[in-house]
């Protein structure tokens, strides 16, 4: 048994990202909402509302969009919240339950005040550590470059070229928070703000929402010419056991390596790199995209410096990755990326994008998103593969 | 059966204000030498903790006694967090004595003239408004002693008291400013009292002459009096490294000479405090506990008097801009409570084993009472077949001389405050 090919995407839709001062949750969610409902007339019977922290239970949804008793389930995984909404939808349709069903993700981050992104407290007994994330991913650098024997410039240089790649992108992005390119002169410039990691290693803090629509892979012709068809989805929550292995080295994540092959798996990829067309991936902070790009088989243990540096990830490179300017510079409104993520596939397998963003897809039909959530040692991670038709 | 001192061990915290530093900012104030500062993860709790570990040895009291004039919390007894750090029988009790300055060395009196195995453990954060004796002169530390019957490094040969009711030092509850008389009222009260109990104590330890004294009290001016009208040829003095450490000063310099007591030399300890206490003591050895109070007393290093005004709490700087930590659950610690106070992991007591830093971090801009936060991954060495690894703060550290694979050894210390909360948990510090 597997997903692939059972659930069609008719819709799909991401606000503009950003510090939306002038709007709420509620405003956020509606113009998601809106948007995706206008792609199609199909008429969602049930919600998933993906949300870390912005709201609690479905009538953070009901309430804004009038839904009137509808089942509206709020879901909450870490940074892949928006993906586990995703989820929950394709599986409701899948299993025939409903027809059509919404996904929609939402990040009010920018009320609450503080730097970065902050959890709830849950009582506790005192002892949990208390890093921010940025320092937690920095311990991904020292650990990585020794490994492998790389110098600590060459490093430095390779996780520039990430951030500044993903400016770059962001920057012909008109729903992107950062609109700036950046030099890599620039960014190894700029105050560390945990280890030798920089604030412009980190993504960006910003508010959004974005939503997808999704029903049965048989019925998508009814509601649109151009859907897209999930060949995989695949989600691990990791046992937290990295923090206290001491085989654990802070050079990969087990989960997200886990989640690619069970994702690779279902949709029948044997060579990633030489298959998808794209891959939108969670660059948190510039040393996680550097890893992922070798826990999801875009290249092999150790090569990822090279390969950044070679510009095989850049939007016109081998395997574009973060096209649209990845967290980096859309922020990060932690329910919303994962169906961020998805709206860029959309856009570019279906050849929408506007020209000047449009990547070469040479050919190839199919997309991947990787959204994870938590730390080096103790992370969630998302992995879906989208294509334009059924096999 | 022969009772005295059975261990003893002290524990002076790794940083000192160079006195010079107070004048330097604030025009007048300071003066020689140094003072021992806490950290700002450093309660008497956490250093009275330490004091005892430092003791070296299997600890079976009956009873821990614990005495500050800075009690981490009133109402509910400090003693108990000491008493679960120290991995002690549930069957152990527990109590906090006083909060005057005097129940230091009254409490160690107390148990020497008692039954059983008392684990007497005394510590003090001491300071004052800026510029002031009480800022310079006092001391933080702490010192641990273990009284019982049968193979004692010292053995008690008698003590005695003298009491009188006078003003010389005043604090009321909620300051954290001490106040005095005039200073000549206080030396003028202390040397009849000092004379007094001297003579009595030597009679009842059936002494006439004594090889090393110690003198301990507030009022510098008695001291120096005293220690030199005794006519004892070798004294005790930490004022120029130290400082008064208030409550723990007196058992403080008794482990101190215990660690340099040559066998059959007679040690006699005098607190002015409220009137005067005498002990009197044979050395049988000399003390080894696991830690020396001079190795302490060398391996230091600075704080800088902004730093330890903010320590404090005379100066409060902008903190980063983000939440402050939750209260700690009170069921969830005490579900915890093996691991929170004692360090026992799975079954494991960690807290006294070494570790290696794997990989480590200095995060600007996490919360903390005093940032950067230092953050190591630690793998402890194997210890019954057992290889573990924990994420540790780091504690007493220097971020730009840190490596990868230097060693680690832990301390119990306080992680921050939350509702009147002290959460109290293990870091790693540098071994040295």
């Amino acid at each position: 048994m597997t997903i692939k090919d059972k659930v069609a995407i008719i819709a799909s839709s991401c606000t503009p990202f950003g510090e939306h001062w002038d709007r709420g949750t509620d405003d956020l969610l509606r113009q998601a909402v809106s948007e995706a409902r206008d792609e199609t007339q199909a008429d969602p019977q049930a919600y998933w509302l993906g949300t870390a922290q912005s709201g609690m239970s479905g009538i953070t949804l009901a309430r804004p969009i009038d839904l009137d008793n509808k089942p509206v389930t709020r879901v909450e995984n870490y940074c892949a919240s928006g993906s586990e909404a995703l989820r929950g939808a394709a599986y409701a349709v899948a299993s025939g339950a409903y027809d059509v069903a919404m996904a929609v993700g939402v990040e009010k981050v920018k009320d609450a005040g503080y730097q970065g992104l902050n959890a709830f407290p849950i009582p506790n007994d005192g002892t949990q550590r208390t890093l921010t994330a940025a320092a937690m991913f920095s311990l991904v650098i020292p650990a990585y470059a020794k490994r492998y024997g790389i110098s600590a410039d060459e490093m430095q240089d390779a996780l520039a070229h990430i951030a500044s790649k993903n400016h770059a992108n962001g920057a012909k992005n008109p729903r992107a928070q950062f609109r700036r390119e950046m030099s890599t002169d620039q960014i190894k410039a700029s105050p560390r703000v945990a280890g030798t990691l920089g604030v412009l290693d980190c993504a960006g803090v910003a508010d959004g929402a974005a939503a997808a629509i999704v029903c049965r892979a048989g019925d998508a012709s009814k509601y649109t010419e151009t859907p897209l068809y999930i060949k995989a989805l695949s989600f691990v929550a990791g046992s937290g056991s990295g923090l206290t292995d001491p085989s654990y080295d802070y050079t990969h994540f087990p989960e997200v390596e886990v989640s690619a092959k069970d994702a690779y798996a279902q949709a029948g990829i044997t060579d990633p790199r030489g298959e998808l067309a794209m891959a939108e991936v969670h660059d948190c902070f510039t040393p996680t995209e550097l890893v992922l790009m070798e826990d999801l088989g875009f290249t092999g243990r150790g090569n990822a410096v090279k390969e950044i540096l070679s510009g095989a990830f850049d939007r016109d490179g081998d395997l574009p990755i973060n096209p649209d300017g990845g967290l980096k510079s859309f922020g990060h409104p932690v329910g919303a990326t994962g169906l961020r993520m998805l709206y860029e596939c959309w856009l570019q397998l279906r050849g929408e994008a506007p020209v000047e963003r449009q990547i070469d897809l040479k050919g190839r039909t199919r997309a991947l998103t990787q959204n994870l959530g938590g730390y080096p040692g103790e992370m969630v991670s998302f992995v879906s593969v989208l294509g334009t038709s059924p096999d | 059966m022969t009772r005295g001192i059975l261990a003893a061990a002290g524990y002076v915290p790794f940083r000192r204000l160079q006195r010079s530093a107070i004048k330097d900012v604030m025009g007048s104030g300071g003066g020689k030498g140094t003072r021992s500062v806490a950290s700002f993860d450093e309660d008497t709790t956490t250093m009275a903790v330490e004091a005892a570990r430092n003791l070296g040895a299997d600890l079976a009291p009956h009873s821990i006694w614990f005495s500050t004039s800075e009690s981490p919390y009133l109402d509910k007894t400090n003693a108990n967090a000491i008493h679960t750090a120290l991995r002690l029988d549930s069957d152990v009790s527990a109590m906090d004595v006083g909060g005057a300055i005097r129940s230091g060395i009254g409490s160690l009196r107390a148990a020497l003239e008692s039954n059983g195995t008392i684990l007497v453990v005394s510590s003090d954060v001491r300071t004052g408004q800026p510029t002031s004796a009480d800022e310079s002169q006092g001391g933080d530390g702490a010192a641990a002693v273990l009284v019982g019957d049968g193979d004692v490094v010292a053995e008690y040969l008698g003590g005695a008291s003298a009491t009188r009711e006078f003003l010389e030092r005043w604090r009321t509850p909620g300051s954290s400013r001490s106040r005095t008389w005039e200073d000549r009222f206080g030396e003028s009260m202390y040397a009849p009292l000092a004379d007094q109990a001297w003579n009595a104590a030597l009679k009842a330890a059936d002494v006439t002459d004594v090889d090393v004294l110690c003198v301990a009290g507030m009022h510098a001016r008695s001291v120096a009096r005293v220690s030199k009208r005794l006519g004892v040829a070798k004294t005790i003095d930490l004022s120029q490294t130290v400082g008064d450490a208030g409550t723990a000063h007196a058992s403080l310099l008794l482990v101190s000479a215990l660690e340099a007591a040559t066998p059959g030399q007679v040690v006699a300890v005098v607190g002015l405090s409220d009137g005067a206490d005498v002990l009197v003591f044979k050395a049988h050895r000399t003390s080894t506990p696991r830690r020396r109070v001079d190795a302490m007393v060398d391996q230091a290093a600075d704080v800088s008097y902004s730093r330890f005004l903010s320590w404090r709490g005379m100066l409060t700087p902008e903190p980063p801009n983000r939440p402050e930590p939750a209260r700690v659950s009170a069921p969830a610690a005490e579900r915890a409570s093996d691991w929170k106070f004692g360090f026992i992991d799975d079954g494991h007591p960690l807290a006294d084993t070494l570790g290696t830093i794997v990989t480590f971090t200095v995060d600007r801009l996490a919360y903390s009472p005093s940032p950067p936060v230092v953050f190591a991954i630690v793998d402890f060495d194997a210890a019954d077949g057992q290889q573990a690894r924990r994420p540790l703060e780091l504690t007493d550290v220097d971020p730009d001389t840190l490596q990868v694979g230097d060693r680690v050894e832990m301390t119990f210390r306080k992680l921050s405050t939350a509702d009147g909360i002290h959460n109290y948990f293990w870091k790693a510090r540098p071994v040295r």
